[in-house]
């Protein structure tokens, strides 16, 4: 699209580093041969997201613009960027920030590029990445350039290779780490890019880094492969080393980490993980996306075999200069500070006091902060870039971090200038308070940019954002604490199970119309890295989850007994009473001609893609499926409740019964008589809706049918604490694509 | 120089009354509506939550547009993405026409209640492209006569100010105030 894209090679020449030079001239000429067509889309596609190219909402060429389905006439026409993706069709560019570490002219480069290629915003994600979006293709190249030469490659941003390696944003200056992983995260993640071992996977794969195993900066629990910083004692000699998991990942399903090895020394950190990404390349699941990732290889094997597996591979490493290199580049790394570590203001305006509360934390070198800038759903203005690159560079050694939490930190800020900093945050807006407490939410893209979206994560982020900053000062402190995370659909990138209220989109039909929804996720932990995901509760419409976190908070301040922490709270309430106390925001609006309920938050288009009249929103039209999905998750729920009890065979059983149950509602729409045999459902279910296709998610496909094959065929067997915990996460996700194809179907409703 | 991308943004008056909320329906009217000619709609960014951020666009193929509140100046901007044939003139005539066109639309929209009304003086003139038009004094030089030409015709040979961004990052930018108030259709006569 840019008029100066030709140029911008010629004008960079020599500043970008030779080897992604070279890369993205010849991804340059793979754009040229996929537009003169002599590339096939599939390959492009898988090319271009090699280079953290996706695609976004709507690049399918159709967009329900709230009262048909439009066509959208793309001036390129015909031309695909992949399969049933428009060539014009405005993309997402994700741009990988190792470890979040970004430098002043870093900062520069992001706001020039979110400028001139995107709508002014760079999006910080919760893996430390930056995204831009409503990017040309054709702008691609140059924007690689540019990034390329401030030392930024986009490489294997996305695509099924090692994804960003994230790190402890305080790695370095926390009081309670170990040692310092910064050097490590990133010497890994130099050794990773490009290389032949970690071409071939069936999924992606993410490593992160943490300083400490109790506090949540790193995720490591529920990565592909985490890393705890640890040192041991040899013979009065301390040893430094990563106390090192596989195996995690959130996703539909929900999965800890397994500990590998408690102490993997620092030489051998570097061929473990070559030993264990060639074994997943070699045996991890290739055909079915939906078990592709490292965890499901885990599962299968179990964790012994696969770390013998792993082992035996690694005896087979031909040996590389590199691994030694790793073990000195803790030694070679420093990072100092600009100006003189001073004392604590004394004084300070009570705007000052309020943001130092939260947006300020102590280092463990003497007379320094970390100063931590919470940036409103993730989200930061070209201007905003500029503005914290000078002040970086006027208060810092351009020490500036990512966090997961979606801010930003700036480190090594001497106590002395804090005033004057906060000033400079003002001036430039950056300034709000409240970092890490209960307003600064995080969300991913959801239905405004995602094609997997199926609620607005960002539209309900921003509402909850807006209400309970209104109010900060009034909540009670333990309430303050709380994170509250939402993800548009059940993939997680919003991390929803690992937040005290966590939230993630589903669909549901009422009264004949879809209506825009939110599983209320409650369990979860933040904190040890991560270490315990929630579980749903109930889904509640998008428009009374405001009032459903109102009343979750105001009993939590209630009723919680001396410094219980929220998942404590709730596991002593217990569900049935979370269930009861939220049960009648599950209904509509007594009014049939309140329509609000039929959007979605910030956008007012009604929601889905009913036909149906107006006049029947009677509110009462319930159909016999309705019911039967009802039930479903009714016993899915005593499932959950069972589980929590220890009654693990029960929980088993009820959430495979649940996963029947729905099935069945959804056979009864065509064949009215169906008995409780669970060969007849589960037969009469595939030939119905899963050899058709009709229950295939538009982009999960056949994924969750396949839970329900996967528990009928595995009845018979005993249930342990992990398996059936994925089951219940597995009925869940069942159930709601049941719904979900219920809309879609869109069956007659009756009376 | 052969201007490209050239952003035209006009101003409010009491911005702070200002409410981006019903926006959001009015832009997607537009987007079923598809009222500007050659220009595809597409989508709309919801960026209220962000202080001095770019508010509320409406994104196309050809160009956006949005009800912008960058450096905390309110204003309907159009961002023009695809290149144009024809003089500098020509180019930022098509910006200004285009932004004042939408202006225009949000100023008659019941749903906006009357708020959203041009100020009658403060313009700004961006160039999206630092390649093209770096904000550096040679591109206020190689650029500033057709700039003038073009702003002589739309105040209808009217006196203006014009003051230019100092920070050689930001995008070349001039920040023109006119003498005497304008009105929206005053601006697109003359511009016709």
């Amino acid at each position: 699209m840019k008029v100066s894209n030709s140029q911008w090679a010629e004008k960079l020449s020599g500043k970008m580093p030779e080897h992604l030079a070279r890369e993205i001239d010849i991804f340059e000429t793979e754009v040229a041969l996929r537009i003169s067509g002599k590339i096939d889309e599939r390959l492009f596609a898988e090319t271009r997201l090699r280079k953290g190219i996706y695609g976004q909402r709507y690049d399918n060429g159709q967009r329900h613009n709230g009262k048909k389905v439009q066509q959208i006439p793309y001036p390129s026409g015909e031309l695909t960027k992949g399969p049933s993706t428009m060539w014009d069709a405005p993309g997402m560019q994700r741009i990988k920030i190792p470890g979040g570490g970004m430098n002043a002219e870093q900062l520069e480069t992001m706001a020039d590029l979110a400028e001139e290629y995107s709508d002014g915003i760079a999006h910080v994600t919760t893996r430390q990445d930056f995204q831009l979006h409503y990017i040309h293709i054709d702008d691609t190249p140059s924007l690689m350039r540019r990034l390329a030469a401030a030392n930024i490659t986009t490489r294997e941003a996305c695509g099924n290779s090692v994804r960003n390696i994230t790190a402890c944003p305080y790695a370095g200056v926390c009081q309670d780490e170990a040692f310092d992983v910064t050097p490590y995260s990133r010497a890994m993640a130099k050794f990773l890019l490009g290389h032949p071992d970690v071409q071939n996977f069936g999924r992606k794969f993410k490593p992160a880094f943490s300083g400490c195993s109790q506090h949540a900066c790193g995720l490591t629990s529920l990565h592909d492969m985490g890393m705890i910083a640890v040192t041991r004692n040899e013979n009065g000699v301390e040893e430094r080393g990563f106390e090192t998991y596989v195996g995690g990942g959130l996703g539909a399903v929900p999965y800890h980490a397994k500990l590998f090895d408690d102490f993997v020394p620092l030489g051998e950190l570097l061929p473990l993980t070559q030993a264990i990404s060639r074994v997943f390349a070699r045996l991890g699941e290739k055909k079915n996306r939906s078990r592709a990732r490292i965890k499901f290889l885990i599962q299968d094997l179990g964790i012994e075999k696969f770390r013998e597996l792993v082992l035996e591979e690694r005896k087979t490493l031909p040996s590389d200069p590199r691994w030694a290199e790793f073990a000195k580049e803790g030694e070679a790394f420093q990072e100092l500070p600009l100006h003189p570590g001073g004392k604590p203001p004394l004084l300070g305006t009570e705007k000052f006091q309020r943001w130092a509360k939260n947006n300020t934390r102590p280092q463990r070198q003497q007379g320094y902060v970390v100063v931590t800038i919470a940036l409103p759903l993730g989200d930061i203005t070209s201007n905003q870039l500029r503005a914290l690159a000078d002040i970086a560079r006027r208060f810092t050694r351009e020490t500036v971090r990512t966090t997961v939490e979606q801010n930003m930190v700036l480190r090594w800020v001497s106590q002395s200038d804090l005033v004057e900093v906060h000033k400079a945050l003002e001036a430039a807006e950056l300034a709000a308070p409240g970092a890490g407490t209960i307003i600064d939410v995080a969300t991913c893209p959801g239905t405004d940019t995602c094609k997997l979206g199926i609620s607005s994560s960002r539209g309900l982020a921003g509402e909850l954002r807006k209400r309970l900053t209104e109010k900060n000062f009034q909540l009670d402190e333990a309430v303050n604490n709380l994170h509250i995370k939402i993800s548009g659909c059940f993939n997680s990138c919003g991390q929803h199970h690992v937040s005290d209220l966590g939230f993630y989109g589903v669909s549901r039909k009422m009264a004949g119309y879809a209506v825009p929804h939110f599983q209320v996720v409650l369990g979860g932990q933040w904190e040890n890295n991560g270490n315990s995901y929630g579980l749903p509760v109930i889904a509640i419409p998008s428009k009374n989850i405001p009032e459903a976190v109102s009343r979750l908070t105001g009993r939590y301040a209630e009723n919680r007994k001396n410094g219980e922490c929220f998942r404590d709270f709730t596991a002593r309430i217990g569900k049935v009473e979370l269930k009861k106390m939220l049960e009648d925001l599950t209904r509509l609006p007594a009014d049939p001609s309140d329509r609000s309920f039929f959007s979605d938050w910030g956008d007012p288009r009604e929601y889905g893609l009913s036909d149906m009249g107006v006049g029947e929103c009677a509110g009462e039209v319930v159909s016999a499926t309705d019911f039967g999905l009802a039930a479903a998750e009714r016993e899915l729920f005593e499932a959950q409740v069972a589980w929590e009890s220890g009654q693990i065979k029960q929980a088993g059983e009820a959430s495979y019964q649940s996963m029947l149950r729905a099935a069945k509602a959804l056979v009864e729409i065509e064949t009215p008589v169906v008995g409780n045999d669970s060969e007849e459902i589960v037969r009469e279910f595939r030939a119905r809706y899963f050899d058709t296709q009709k229950f295939f998610d538009p982009f999960a496909g056949g994924k969750f049918a396949e839970y329900l094959f996967a528990a009928h065929q595995n009845a018979d067997r005993p249930y342990t604490q992990d398996s059936a915990r994925y089951l219940i996460d597995e009925a869940q996700l069942f159930i709601d694509a049941a719904h979900n194809c219920y809309n879609r179907i869109g069956a007659p409703a009756i009376v | 120089m052969q201007l490209q991308h050239v952003n035209v943004k006009f101003l409010v008056q009491n911005p702070e009354e200002v409410d981006l909320e019903p926006l959001i329906p009015v832009f997607h009217g537009w987007i079923q509506e598809q009222p500007g000619g050659e220009e595809l709609l597409l989508d709309i960014a919801d960026y209220r939550h962000v202080p001095a951020g770019p508010g509320v666009v409406l994104i196309g193929h050809q160009g956006n547009y949005s009800v912008d509140n960058t450096d905390n100046r309110l204003g309907v901007r159009y961002n023009r993405k695809a290149a144009l044939e024809g003089s500098n003139i020509e180019c930022l005539k098509q910006a200004a026409r285009a932004a004042l066109l939408a202006l225009q639309r949000l100023e008659a929209d019941p749903r906006l209640k009357g708020k959203l009304r041009f100020n009658g003086r403060d313009v700004e003139v961006f160039v999206n492209d630092r390649l093209i038009a770096p904000n550096t004094e040679a591109t206020r030089e190689a650029f500033g006569a057709d700039l003038r030409k073009f702003l002589q015709q739309m105040f209808r040979g009217g006196e203006f100010s014009v003051s230019y961004a100092s920070d050689p990052r930001k995008l070349f930018t001039a920040f023109v105030k006119a003498a005497q108030i304008f009105s929206v259709a005053d601006l697109l006569d003359a511009l016709a």
